[in-house]
């Protein structure tokens, strides 16, 4: 994709600070509550830089380092009517937070038959690839995706972080926004003004014929660099970024596989009883007649993160191995 | 401990209060005799020893405050005004209950008459409550938030984020611990060096008092000035509230772990005929205006419960519905419906 010259450009973390300052303007129940979110740090990865200075510090407050807090203090305010914006620095903190994300925020609107909802965002940053070892740098959507009642969304680019941002801040239920660390400060297209990305609408982020990789978040681009070698080599791959996994577009995955007949699911979530896994399932399911060879999936090894560069290296998917799964597959 | 709230809590007050209180036993008595025939199935959590509390904290609020409880509190729900048609209905899975059925005894809910969660996780409730009463605080309302909690409670991590949080923001919240000397199967003295449990959130920079939880009267006192510091912006008050919980943990699972005699004095210091004792004898209330209002509540339990036994359970569709907003939203798809 090539953005017109005139497109405006950005970094992920910029649309989500756009994103967040155009809800609050346009609605006076959104606010944000996080770690070192207020000016003059923005949040560490500067998500909110600039909205403390413009909107106070009543609406974009500091909290303690307490991620259980932080989190039922969100579910509290938006049980009556609030559209909280919390902050959980890390994907891995949420381990510390979850009793209020898995028991309260994801069940209160069945436990309650619908009387009462959690129209919550709980913004996070993810790591991996960065050195930042084994407690810093999971992608742990699985876990998420296991709980019924959690939404959750995955950017790859500056404007789907704006976009889907938005329709998390304005959604119902309770919404995770994964903000993968190593593509936050990456420059891209993105729109000026209010830009909505709907939940549970992939991304055919390159269309091709012969093979599907279904993705999203951090291996995106590592998707799409993959795709471009196997060009060189006369292989036309098709990349779904899914953009979000609950609501699932399943229709997405289905519509592509049903035309290439290939599949390459690729995540830096833990391979084994990973999400590939459950899109490896479901397309098994409905496609099974039709499909030219098993399910390919493709995801982070079955340790802890690595520290050294060059095990951390071998853990994650990348580019190379993304390419060398699909050559496989011919 | 005897405060001033024998002075300034009205007869009519005193007699409402008791009513409130007459009416918790009367729904425990029912459906403890219900579980035991056989007729009633349901978790229940018994709170026969605790009623003087949320009666008497009630007697403050208004409709439009919140509540948070836990799952020992179906005496904070009849407190804080849940139809007890809808609540008989909820811990009796009945679609007619709060929930449809579909929370139960241990998570009802009511935002109609302010009760906003109840949770079935210990400690849970507390940082939710720093919400309701963080939202109240931007708004601008004066409207209070009540979090019940037990002793044991105390002991667990989001209870203490939650009382920094609420002490450091002024919020609006009351903490109520209703100590009732055990943690599910531990005594107190065999879970914390803590003597006073308001010494311990007094550190946490708020106001934190101990009461006679059994006691109306101080109750009535202790609460009215906490929920006046709060709906002044004068931010958190913890109450520690001594009573005893003179059921078992969780209905049907003995009581063998508690003292004998410490159970018998507990027993004989209960609070509804301690107050039913104490209206009598220093309010000159007839016996006969008491004996009328404990039928009454009987009544409206057994109608409720008869109510909630001849209607429907939740149907077949509702299995699916209340996971989001929208059915649609559920990632597996059609297969599955």
């Amino acid at each position: 994709m090539t953005a017109a010259p005139e497109t405006p450009v950005g970094t992920m973390s910029q649309a989500v600070a756009q994103a967040l300052d155009l809800a609050m303007a346009a609605d006076p129940s959104v606010f944000c509550l996080g770690e070192d979110i207020e000016d003059p740090t923005g949040g560490v990865m500067k998500g909110t830089k600039g909205l403390s200075t413009k909107y106070g510090r009543e609406r974009v407050r500091n909290t303690p380092i307490s991620e259980q807090a932080i989190i039922g203090t969100a579910i509290g305010a938006s049980l009556v009517g609030m559209r909280p914006v919390a902050e959980l620095m890390l994907m891995d903190f949420f381990a510390v937070a979850m009793d209020q994300v898995a028991n309260h925020a994801a069940k209160l609107r069945y436990m309650s038959g619908g009387r009462t909802n959690v129209p919550i965002t709980i913004r996070t940053s993810v790591g991996g690839g960065r050195q930042f070892g084994a407690q810093h740098s999971q992608s742990l959507e699985a876990w998420l995706m296991h709980v019924p009642g959690l939404k959750v969304a995955v950017p790859s680019t500056p404007a789907d972080a704006k976009g889907l941002l938005t329709s998390c801040v304005f959604d119902d239920d309770p919404c995770v926004h994964m903000e993968t660390m190593s593509l936050l400060f990456n420059r891209g297209p993105l729109p000026e003004g209010t830009h909505v990305v709907p939940l549970g609408v992939a991304d055919v982020k390159r269309p091709g014929g012969d093979v599907t990789v279904v993705t999203w978040g951090w291996q995106v681009p590592e998707a799409l660099a993959a795709a471009e070698t196997l060009a060189a080599e006369g292989a036309d791959v098709e990349v779904v970024d899914l953009r979000t996994l609950v609501p699932l577009d399943r229709r997405a995955i289905l519509e592509s596989v049903a035309k290439t007949r290939r599949l390459l699911v690729v995540h830096a979530a833990t391979r084994f009883a990973g999400p590939g896994a459950e899109i490896a399932a479901f397309v098994g399911e409905e496609l099974f007649g039709q499909l030219d060879g098993p399910v390919r999936r493709l995801g982070s090894a079955y340790t802890p993160v690595p520290y050294a560069t060059e095990l951390e290296t071998l853990h994650y998917p990348e580019r190379t191995r993304i390419a060398e799964a699909i050559r496989a597959m011919a | 401990m005897s405060g001033d709230g024998a002075v300034t809590l009205s007869d009519e007050e005193a007699v409402a209060i008791y009513s409130t209180m007459a009416t918790i036993r009367a729904a425990e008595d029912r459906i403890t005799k219900g579980l035991r025939a056989g007729e009633l199935r349901m978790t229940f959590y018994q709170v026969r020893g605790q009623e003087a509390i949320p009666a008497a904290v009630s007697a403050h609020l208004r409709r439009d405050d919140y509540m948070v409880t836990t799952y020992r509190g179906m005496h904070d729900c009849i407190a804080k005004g849940i139809p007890l048609d809808e609540l008989m209905a909820e811990m009796c899975g009945r679609v007619t209950g709060t929930s449809k059925g579909k929370g139960g005894p241990m998570h009802l809910s009511d935002p109609h008459s302010g009760l906003m969660v109840t949770t079935g996780v210990v400690g849970g409730g507390l940082p939710i409550a720093c919400g309701l009463g963080l939202a109240s605080q931007l708004r601008g309302t004066d409207q209070v938030t009540v979090v019940n909690f037990g002793d044991g409670a105390t002991s667990i991590g989001a209870a203490h984020e939650a009382a920094n949080l609420a002490a450091l923001w002024n919020l609006p919240v009351l903490f109520v611990c209703q100590h009732n000397q055990y943690g599910e199967h531990t005594r107190f003295a065999d879970y914390t060096r803590t003597e006073r449990l308001a010494q311990r959130f007094a550190g946490y920079g708020m106001a934190a008092v101990t009461v006679d939880g059994n006691s109306v009267p101080d109750m009535y006192e202790a609460a009215g000035e906490a929920v006046r510091r709060a709906r002044a912006g004068e931010g958190p008050t913890f109450l520690e509230c001594l009573t005893f919980r003179l059921g078992a943990h969780a209905f049907g699972t003995g009581t063998e772990y508690i003292d004998p005699d410490e159970l018998a004095a507990a027993e004989a210091a209960e609070p509804v005929a301690r107050h039913r004792r104490w209206l009598i004898d220093e309010r000159g209330v007839p016996a006969g205006t008491l004996d009328a209002l404990e039928q009454e509540a009987a009544d409206a339990v057994e109608a409720a419960v008869a109510a909630a036994l001849a209607a429907d359970p939740p149907g077949p569709d509702e299995l699916r519905l209340d996971v989001f907003a929208s059915v649609d939203e559920i990632p597996e798809g059609e297969v599955a419906r």
